[in-house]
């Protein structure tokens, strides 16, 4: 079989690292959330309506840099509305995030037909914008490892690039070391006199910078278009993904990077094309999912069981 | 003249409820003194030290410090004017390291980040001045409970507090770490810091306090030079009963054994033994009590032996079967009947009607149905019967519990229960929070049940009169052991009782090998 060369190598990995992108920024905003003490469901409508809003700002302005900084202020403003309604208005978290996923499939589609008359995509009402792709000197010039990393989009980069900044703020910053004790136990950090609800609001927005840049990759660096439901799961995935490594910054990235290569591996198989059906291809990646929490969490009740067990034997 | 530092004139603290907290309670602190607070659970302790620190606010009464009013809204006014909190339940982030969970609310900061070693710095120097032995780089979570506690004053020292509040310290503490934590309190007090230390540990009051103020149910019954008290003498103020209920019963006769538990032990999710090595045998026509100070194991014994949780080790049969890995509708069908702790939680559905309730145990039995339909008229005979047997004050039986007094929702619960056909009772608090009434009526129940029908019963519950006047074999349960085992509970007085209640005394294994 000529398929298995080093170029191939080199275009699979190529491939795992972009499929990634928005799943580590999913998973990097679902840590932020964790660590102050919350379940973001929400991930994926806020990615969304970043996506949506990449597209249409970059469009009308002609601007591609507009519509990167548009996509991130919708997604902090979408933060900040589940952050009012369960923060002040005291909702139930889960049922805001839901009701906020389902008005953003809706709502995309709403603002999208207004716009353009399209109900599907923007792809032929909108001057397509993309993010612009790096090429890295020096290393683009080493074989197999090369075009793995050279030549991504600029947003793959930052994802990388936040998986260290999420990791400074949460351990190196005042307020990062604020936020994880409101996340762990939000009594014992009010009783030192941190402000609990604006500790909750801030993770909030940095949740929303982060899906506002998972969303602009997936319109304006995957694809140069929105389209209905894009972003199929992916906040979804993310979020599982931050709940494998319980909350590390690290080790969510690096289980996103595993569901990338799912992903990735799903697309490859697709693309050899035989009898077996699609559909059935596509679930790789979150049958991939369900297998990982329920491995991981087979390792913990394990570990729990030798702790009930273990004092016994003494 | 010792001079004052901290005065509480008249504070009454009524919960939204109608629950009275604190009624007109008054107590003063001496610069450097150690001054126990002592009361039953419940008596207001709890309550009182929260208004103090700001965490509620009581309708009448005023705060003083150094002689000055002072008002206290909250935790930073409290922490302001000098207060500091060492809670029960430590207000600690496992996964941070002690510098972090000390510098937390007052970061030292530089060049905008976070200054690790200046926290680290600061931490080790209050672990220095207050010789406190323990690493500020080291996880919370790697640290024993004993040096978690060391890590909790340490964050009220290094916010200057002057006054320190400690609640039940040494509740979670081994008798080693209790002798470190004294020596290090009596450092304090020598450092001119003046500390409340509330406990029902009375042999501790004794060890480090010189005055002891005592409450009861809400109530201040005065503060007292521990000179010239012994221990027989707090327990007496603390526990003294009020209303002395009698129940005439006649002499049981016991048996067969219908419930045997063998060398019973629960390890908790953090590893703490909270039920340990219990054995004990419950007979038909008995009704034994479990007293106690709550959370000494006695909801954890509840949980098991009705299903609703597992065990480590041991061994429980019910009608001679075995009920490990049982379900609760199992064990339920094996013969027990379940009176839970907590009505609301476990005792019924709030929602559903007086009818729906009292069935939920039943209503898959043949004698209900018919086919797939439910045989409503025969039900609602048999609900309208209880309801006139159990004195249920209602509209009808389709009213919805909640509605209901909680007097009455226990009267549900309990007609439901002793009508199941069980010939084993567990009954755990059956008759906390409800009126006098309808406790009559169900602790009468209980042991006309035994008597008449040969029911198996075992009473668990912190009101030393329900167990007193109920049971026929009396348990002492402490830190999740028997401590003493009385063949007849009436025989017992209730001064003896608090003693093994708080750990005064204790009953060999011999002593009482002949009572389990």
């Amino acid at each position: 079989m000529p398929m298995y060369t080093l170029d191939w190598f080199a275009n699979f990995g190529f491939s795992v690292l972009r499929l990634s992108t928005p799943l580590i920024f999913a998973a990097l905003a679902a840590v932020i959330s964790r660590k102050a003490g919350m379940l973001n469901m929400a991930l994926e409508g806020m990615m969304l309506t970043s996506a949506l809003a990449g597209v249409i700002l970059s469009g009308f302005t002609g601007s591609v840099w507009i519509g990167l900084i548009g996509a991130i202020i919708v997604g902090v403003l979408s933060g900040a509305i589940i952050g009012f309604s369960n923060l002040t208005g005291k909702t139930d978290l889960y049922l805001t995030c839901i009701a906020f996923n389902l008005a953003a499939t809706g709502g995309t589609v709403f603002v999208m037909y207004l716009l353009t008359g399209e109900k599907s995509t923007t792809s032929a009402a909108i001057r397509a914008f993309s993010v612009p792709s790096i090429t890295i000197p020096l290393i683009d010039k080493i074989p197999l490892i090369g075009k793995m990393i050279s030549g991504h989009n600029l947003l793959t980069y930052l994802a990388f690039l936040s998986i260290y900044m999420v990791w400074f703020f949460l351990y190196k910053t005042r307020l990062g070391l604020r936020l994880r004790a409101v996340g762990e136990n939000p009594k014992a950090a009010s009783s030192v006199g941190i402000n609990v609800t604006k500790i909750g609001y801030i993770s909030f927005l940095i949740s929303g910078i982060l899906c506002g840049l998972g969303g602009a990759f997936m319109s304006m660096g995957w694809v140069s278009f929105f389209m209905k439901n894009m972003t199929n799961g992916r906040g979804y995935i993310g979020l599982s993904a931050m709940n494998i490594a319980a909350g590390n910054p690290v080790g969510s990235a690096l289980a996103a990077i595993f569901f990338g290569f799912s992903d990735a591996f799903a697309t490859m198989i697709k693309g050899r094309g035989g009898d077996f059906p699609t559909e059935f291809i596509e679930m790789i990646p979150y049958v991939a999912t369900i297998a990982a929490l329920v491995v991981m969490n087979i390792i913990r009740m394990g570990q729990k069981r030798k702790i009930e067990q273990g004092v016994k034997q003494k | 003249m010792a001079q004052e530092v901290l005065r509480m004139d008249n504070i009454t603290k009524i919960y939204d409820n109608g629950f009275v907290a604190n009624k007109n309670i008054t107590f003063w602190l001496n610069k450097g003194e150690i001054l126990a607070l002592v009361g039953e659970n419940g008596a207001g302790k709890t309550t009182l030290m929260k208004v103090l620190f700001g965490l509620e606010s009581p309708q009448s009464g005023d705060v003083y410090i150094n002689g000055e009013h002072v008002k206290i809204e909250n935790t930073l006014d409290a922490i302001d004017k000098g207060i500091g909190m060492v809670h029960q339940h430590f207000m600690l982030l496992p996964s941070l390291t002690v510098a972090e969970n000390v510098a937390l609310g007052i970061e030292p900061m530089k060049k905008g980040l976070f200054d690790f070693n200046k926290a680290v710095k600061m931490t080790q120097e209050v672990a220095d001045k207050y010789r406190f032995n323990i690493d500020p780089l080291s996880k919370v979570e790697d640290l024993s409970v004993g040096q978690m506690q060391k890590v909790e004053i340490m964050k009220v020292l290094i916010r200057g507090a002057k006054i320190i509040i400690m609640d039940e310290p040494t509740a979670v503490l081994t008798p080693q770490e209790t002798d470190e934590l004294f020596e290090q309190l009596l450092l304090l007090k020598e450092g001119g810091h003046s500390i409340i230390f509330i406990s029902h540990k009375l042999e501790e009051v004794k060890r480090i306090c010189s005055r002891v103020t005592v409450l009861r149910h809400g109530y201040c019954l005065g503060s007292y030079d521990l000179e010239n008290m012994n221990e027989s003498d707090i327990s007496r103020l603390m526990v003294g009963r009020d209303v002395v209920l009698k129940i005439d019963k006649e002499d049981p006769k016991p048996e067969e054994v219908v419930v045997k538990i063998k060398n019973l032990v629960k390890i908790n999710e953090t590893g703490k033994k909270v039920i340990d090595g219990i054995s004990l045998d419950i007979r038909k026509g008995e009704v034994v009590g479990i007293a106690g100070v709550e959370g000494n194991g006695q909801s954890e014994l509840s949980d098991v032996l009705c299903g609703m949780d597992t065990f480590s080790s041991g061994e429980v049969r019910i009608n001679n079967q075995d009920i490990v890995g049982k379900t609760v509708h199992e064990i339920r069908q094996m013969g027990l009947a379940y009176i839970p702790e907590d009505r609301m939680r476990h005792g019924c559905a709030a929602d559903l009607s007086i009818k729906d309730n009292i069935i939920s145990d039943r209503f898959f039995l043949p004698e209900y149905c018919k086919g797939l339909f439910m045989k409503h008229k025969y039900i609602d005979q048999l609900v309208d019967q209880y309801i006139k047997d159990f004195e249920i004050a209602c509209d009808d039986k389709n009213q919805p519990v909640r509605m209901l007094s909680g007097g009455n929702i226990q009267k549900v619960v309990v007609a439901r229960e002793f009508t199941s056909g069980s010939n084993f009772i567990l009954a755990n608090q059956p008759t906390r929070g409800i009126d006098v009434g309808a406790a009559e009526m169900i602790r009468k129940t209980i042991v006309k049940k035994s008597r008449t029908e040969g029911t198996a019963t075992l009473l668990i519950s912190a009101d030393l009169n329900e167990v007193l006047e109920c049971s026929d074999r009396l348990l002492v349960m402490r830190k999740g052991k028997i401590v003493a085992a009385f063949p007849k509970a009436n025989e017992v007085s209730e001064d003896e009782l608090g003693e093994y209640m708080l750990g005064i005394k204790t009953m060999t294994a011999k002593e009482m090998e002949n009572v389990l």
